[in-house]
């Protein structure tokens, strides 16, 4: 294969995952979005009875990783882009999760 | 579109190429830019750097033998109070500062991608000031800087209350933890500005939006490290 058709096949294969991004009002309704999310996360730390609850920390863990997702999806633009990127952050994201739980195994935190 | 700019060899890096007679290819084989390759591999290894700093955090969570303590009272020999050294309003609103920021910097990059595209004479002005990738750098920058001083003045009072790098556990993790993010939110302000000024002196448009997206990949990179630190370190007790 010429340079060319090389060049022009990969060219072609990266647009082919190419879509529209939000517009600026999608992104709009996304940051108020994080806000309401991070509203919530506050007011409950503000009430005892939600905080004695066993559900606290596994509820404030899903709101913190929903807003991860969301930047990430989103404002990241991971979503619309080439899988490669999507493989190349996630997969190290993994990594570094399996990691951190790995250490905190170690020193008895569980 | 940023994909577009990732995608296409032939915009800003090929045209700086071609200028002096040569091809500067900035694309692989995979047809993506190899410096957004790069962007997205540092941010993998950067998560892996903030994952063993927040790891340490709870690891040694719980386990300062003095005080200041970040959730609890505590009383020391001489008999002297020490309040729950966080301050959970003030880093909310350095929260909201740090969200908004991400915010303003998704619509720099679409300002810098939509530059010179003909607008509506009936366009508002929320569609005009979408279209100022000038206004939305200086605002990221701005907020950015704004949680720096949010930063500076929880250290500094965190410091006169008692609480230093060196008193206890607690001191040491909180102000590695939240001293690296602070340093990254530096860096990312300082590239920001250096965009906003070439934006000022040549222009930022289309072809320079591989530039920018990988700045916004890194900020919204730090807003999120954020996101993760605020819940595990200051509403998690």
């Amino acid at each position: 294969m010429s340079h060319d058709a090389k060049h022009s096949a990969a060219h072609g294969a990266a647009h082919a995952h190419e879509t529209h991004h939000p517009t600026g009002n999608q992104y709009l309704k996304i940051a108020i979005i994080l806000t309401i999310i991070t509203a919530i996360e506050v007011w409950a730390y503000y009430i005892p009875a939600l905080v004695a609850s066993p559900l606290f920390n596994p509820a404030l863990i899903i709101m913190s990783a929903l807003k991860f997702g969301i930047v990430v999806l989103f404002y990241m633009h991971i979503k619309f882009d080439h899988p490669l990127f999507r493989l190349l952050f996630t997969a190290s994201l993994i990594l570094a999760l399996c990691t951190g739980t790995a250490l905190m195994f170690l020193f008895k935190v569980f | 579109m940023a994909s577009h700019a990732a995608a296409a060899p032939h915009t800003a890096g090929a045209d700086a190429g071609h200028d002096d007679g040569h091809e500067h290819h900035h694309y692989t084989t995979t047809g993506l830019d190899n410096r957004k390759i790069a962007i997205w591999a540092f941010l993998g290894s950067e998560c892996m750097l903030f994952a063993s700093l927040i790891s340490t955090y709870l690891i040694y969570k719980g386990k300062s033998l003095v005080g200041p303590f970040p959730h609890t009272e505590w009383v020391n020999e001489a008999g002297k109070r020490f309040e729950p050294i966080l301050d959970i309003p003030v880093t909310s609103a350095s929260t909201a500062v740090l969200l908004a920021s991400s915010f303003a910097m998704v619509l720099a990059l679409q300002a810098v991608q939509l530059k010179g595209k003909p607008i509506a004479a009936t366009a508002g002005w929320w569609e005009r000031i979408q279209r100022s990738s000038q206004f939305w750098l200086a605002a990221t920058a701005f907020l950015g800087a704004t949680f720096l001083g949010f930063q500076a003045y929880e250290f500094t009072s965190f410091v006169h209350e008692g609480l230093t790098i060196k008193t206890n556990l607690f001191g040491s993790t909180f102000f590695t933890l939240t001293g690296f993010h602070g340093a990254h939110v530096t860096v990312g302000v300082l590239w920001l500005m250096t965009l906003l000024w070439i934006d000022r002196t040549r222009g930022l448009g289309p072809k320079d939006e591989l530039i920018v997206d990988i700045c916004a990949l890194y900020w919204h990179f730090v807003d999120v490290v954020w996101i993760v630190i605020f819940t595990l370190v200051y509403l998690i007790s």
